[in-house]
């Protein structure tokens, strides 16, 4: 079955403006749960749906909606994520560039079924043109009565505005989004108390992806259980996947969950298969931060059955032989592409990014940057190899938020399933600067560094 | 830039008031991102005296102001040119090419990552994922996502920016450096 849940009307010229956007269907799925469904009846379609966060966590949404707190008399707020900075994901500013009233229409029900007033959509300080794109789109829905007081005459009022942050890829995280729309360091908070207790200005507080809060536009429309039947076991509905690397046909793609990872690298209706005739080396299915899977665990599991594209054919295998959906930024390589020099990169990112609170993460990952780069530049020894493996191991888990873990398991991964390559590095100190180890069971060593 | 000339026009306080009035009363500190945002675009760079005239303006400490303007990557708390080159230099950008984008730009300018060039227009910086994988190698200037790019494309936009050197966030005037 193929449908397109998001990204239907996306060419559909002009569908950025109020007007065609309603043309299109756009706006019912607030008259219909305004009008007919309380907001618990909200909920419980999100919960049906299946729905699952599309930022990279793949949490239940209906299940982490039920965990707001509602002390009486205290203001709730519904926060959407838009700080998309994970390496190889570029989804939501496709969607909030192309149709920014799908994702105000789901800050809306999302808001209705939560019973917040106020709502703010956090985005990237990069994506600044977005959040003009998305200011003009409120001001229209503001002119056209579906913000504000009394929305549609239901009794329902909503207030929505973005707000932007600054250059920091840890305020993806929620506390830290929080702590930096309250205009602070992007610093995660300890849980508990979770935002759901204690979030923006210590109200309950839920933040959702950008994806996860249009999704919900769908969801309402045609009711969870018709949502649940797209995909597959546990992975329902569509996603959105951001495609980079070596492949003809990079881009933002909306798929049914569950079509085989063979035909979307391949198939032309995708990525229309490797650039250049070259040969499939590596894939990052899920963004920097999922496990690396080598070319012979890509289109098969382990036991060679064929792997999806879903929640848990991606991780079929653990951590040894699987990786994740993460936040859907799919990233492809070809023979040419050096696995450490990539992990090198980003280790380097996560270095960069790490908000240094915690030792494990502050220290661990600018130690893991420097081992890589000297094995990168011919100046490892073997014993760097087992080093990176024992940083790695001490950074995850032990820190308040999951960068730390989003830092350790690429690094883990390249060494489960590239050792020899590792190890050549170091045996071939001067070869390694200038050629590449090829394929890791093809034993290539043709291509030339770029 | 001494303490005196440090003052917003009227459009940019009424765009701080605008920003303000998206929060509750007495929670004007969050609009700090945003009114540094303006600050920068406005006065070049974060002075100190910059930072302090911010924290006037949202009645917060000037420290409040410091530790935020030093914690995120876009901000910029010493003199930079007029206009930034930000590559990106993350994964996906790196395998097609974002490397020698950079050492082109380089050579093109004289200049290093992190440098800028004596006239005072164009500082070089490699920065990290800007949400534009599918179409690397690219570079932010300002707001603006130049993509695809090429050493050609690259010359373009370079002669582009020489002629008319705005690129800040949004597309104001820079009164600083």
């Amino acid at each position: 079955m193929e449908r397109k849940l998001l990204l239907e009307h996306i060419g559909v010229e002009g569908i950025h403006t109020h007007d065609v956007y309603r043309k299109n269907g756009g706006y019912s799925a607030v008259e219909k749960a305004l009008k007919t469904m309380s907001p618990d009846d909200v909920v419980e379609e999100v919960k049906k749906s299946g729905l699952r966060g599309r930022g990279g966590a793949g949490f239940p949404t209906g299940m982490k909606w039920s965990f707001i707190a509602k002390p009486e008399g205290v203001p709730r707020h519904f926060l959407c994520n838009a700080d998309e900075s994970e390496p190889g994901t570029f989804k939501d500013r496709y969607l909030m560039e192309k149709i920014p009233h799908l994702l105000i229409e789901g800050m809306i029900l999302s808001s209705y079924a939560l019973g917040c007033n106020q709502s703010y959509i956090y985005i990237r300080g990069e994506y600044m043109y977005v959040l003009q794109i998305l200011e003009k789109a409120i001001a229209e829905a503001y002119a056209n009565g579906w913000l504000g007081k009394n929305i549609k005459g239901s009794g329902f009022d909503l207030d929505l505005a973005v707000s932007t942050g600054a250059g920091a890829y840890i305020c993806g995280e929620e506390t830290a989004l929080i702590e930096s729309l309250e205009g602070k360091r992007g610093n995660p908070r300890i849980k508990p108390p979770f935002p759901a207790v204690k979030g923006l200005w210590d109200r309950p507080t839920v933040v959702n992806n950008v994806e996860t809060i249009a999704a919900v536009v769908p969801i309402v429309n045609e009711g969870g259980d018709a949502y649940a039947q797209i995909g597959i076991g546990r992975s329902t509905g569509t996603k959105l996947i951001s495609a980079s690397g070596n492949v003809n046909k990079p881009g933002v793609y909306e798929i049914t969950m569950g079509i085989t990872v063979e035909e979307f690298i391949y198939s032309d209706k995708y990525l229309g298969g490797m650039k250049n005739g070259k040969k499939l080396k590596a894939c990052v299915p899920g963004g920097s931060s999922v496990p690396i899977l080598p070319h012979y665990l890509v289109c098969k599991t382990a036991a060679g059955e064929d792997r999806l594209m879903s929640y848990e054919s991606l991780a079929d295998g653990g951590f040894a032989t699987g990786s994740m959906l993460g936040s859907g930024g799919f990233i492809v390589y070809d023979e040419d592409q050096c696995i450490v020099r990539n992990t090198w990169n980003f280790s380097r990112f996560y270095h960069h990014e790490s908000c240094g609170q915690c030792s494990p993460c502050r220290e661990g990952t600018g130690w893991m940057e420097k081992v890589l780069h000297r094995l990168e530049y011919g100046h490892g020894k073997m014993e760097d190899i087992d080093l990176l493996w024992d940083i790695q191991r001490k950074i995850e888990g032990n820190t308040i938020c999951p960068l730390g873990d989003a830092a350790a398991w690429p690094v883990a991964a390249a060494i489960r399933h590239f050792r020899e390559e590792f190890e050549w590095h170091v045996k071939e100190p001067k070869l390694c600067m200038t050629k590449n180890y090829g394929l890791v069971t093809e034993k290539i060593f043709e291509t030339v560094k770029g | 830039m001494s303490q005196d000339n440090i003052q917003f026009p009227e459009p940019l306080l009424q765009e701080v008031a605008r920003q303000i009035a998206k929060f509750p009363e007495g929670k004007q500190k969050s609009a700090l991102l945003s009114v540094l945002h303006l600050a920068q675009a406005h006065f070049g760079y974060l002075s100190e005296p910059v930072m302090d005239y911010v924290a006037r303006l949202l009645h917060i400490l000037p420290i409040e102001v410091y530790e935020v303007a030093t914690f995120y990557s876009m901000y910029d708390t010493q003199p930079v040119g007029k206009v930034k080159l930000e590559v990106c230099r993350t994964g996906p950008c790196m395998i097609e090419g974002a490397e020698k984008i950079v050492s082109y730009i380089e050579n093109k300018l004289g200049i290093k990552d992190g440098e800028t060039t004596a006239d005072g227009i164009f500082t070089l910086k490699t920065v990290e994922c800007l949400g534009a994988c599918g179409y690397a190698p690219m570079l932010q200037a300002g707001e603006k996502f130049h993509e695809h790019l090429t050493e050609a494309k690259v010359d373009e936009l370079i002669e582009q920016y020489r002629k008319n050197p705005v690129a800040n966030y949004l597309g104001l005037e820079n009164h600083g450096a």
